[in-house]
């Protein structure tokens, strides 16, 4: 019982919008300082690519964000499930913050993909299995963020909205297999979990470096999307007005 | 990299490379930005709003 008053008022809406603003700025700082060594290392210290010279360099940018973009889908569909089989309202406010900005590292992984396909494979674009389901993620996530707000009632776009998130995470496997089931111009994945890497350690650091930098910095949009989210949400509850007279 | 000039030149990659730090430079600002200029607008409303309130 003790857990589940814990629990409750972790859940509680004036706590998680206390808590949010609390860590945002060490998020944000671990980011900054991550970003900036990760810069330095990738596009400085690295040495070139012996077969893609200098364009490799790309990578520092594109791997994060497709890790975020996939990342940041689990979020939205694990909260949404929450969100609809509990009928959490937090976890459909955490959906929809984590949304838009899943959104973006997907777009921003497509058009670095892009401008590293042109140099590397002679185009910018081919619909091969990888690329096209990397496309299908984005349009789920836009499928995702207009269908919360397409409905008068916010709660029923939430509950409409999840049901899309849940049955697109079929999406995920897909996107990170498709290198191994098709035939694709992507090559497979160069960093490995446990059993090392196919990338010198000198490329190596500076790109784990970046992936940790932009997942803390997503980590601090959340929180304030988050923020940003309950205000919108909870307009009116007293604890906004409570909020307001301390600010 | 040796000097400020091989930085930019970026190998003859320069025209793919740049463009791709700048997007990720302009998503990751507005990203950023976004969320903290919309939550200083809602705070204003409601300031304004509970200062109504609580005019005699």
């Amino acid at each position: 019982m003790a857990a589940f008053t814990w629990f409750h008022r972790l859940a509680s809406p004036p706590h998680v919008y206390r808590l949010a603003g609390l860590f945002a700025p060490w998020f944000a700082g671990l980011a900054a300082a991550c970003i900036a060594a990760g810069l330095y290392g990738g596009l400085w210290l690295a040495p070139p690519d012996y077969q893609q010279g200098d364009s490799f360099r790309i990578i520092y940018i594109h791997v994060p964000s497709a890790w975020l973009s996939m990342s940041a889908y689990s979020l939205v569909a694990v909260a949404s499930a929450m969100g609809y089989w509990w009928r959490m309202k937090l976890a459909h406010t955490v959906a929809a913050a984590a949304a838009p900005l899943g959104a973006s590292f997907t777009f921003l992984a497509l058009v670095t993909g892009s401008l590293w396909g042109k140099p590397t494979w002679g185009t910018f674009w081919v619909w091969d299995a990888r690329l096209t389901s990397q496309l299908i993620l984005l349009f789920l996530y836009f499928g995702f963020m207009a269908l919360g707000r397409a409905f008068e009632d916010r709660r029923t776009g939430d509950r409409a909205a999840s049901v899309l998130a849940m049955v697109g995470i079929v999406n995920l496997p897909i996107i990170h297999y498709s290198v191994v089931w098709w035939n694709t111009l992507h090559q497979g994945s160069t960093v490995f979990v446990g059993r090392g890497s196919d990338i010198a350690p000198s490329m190596l650091i500076p790109l784990l470096i970046m992936i940790a930098g932009f997942t803390s910095y997503f980590g601090a949009c959340l929180l304030k999307r988050i923020q940003v989210e309950l205000l919108e949400r909870e307009r009116g509850a007293a604890w906004i007005t409570e909020l307001v007279k301390q600010t | 990299m040796n000097s400020l000039q091989d930085f930019l030149h970026m190998g003859g990659y320069a025209v793919y490379v740049w463009p791709a730090y700048g997007l990720a430079a302009l998503v990751m600002i507005a990203n950023a930005v976004l969320p903290l200029r919309r939550l200083r607008k809602q705070l204003g409303e409601l300031r304004g709003r509970t200062a109504d309130v609580e005019k005699p």
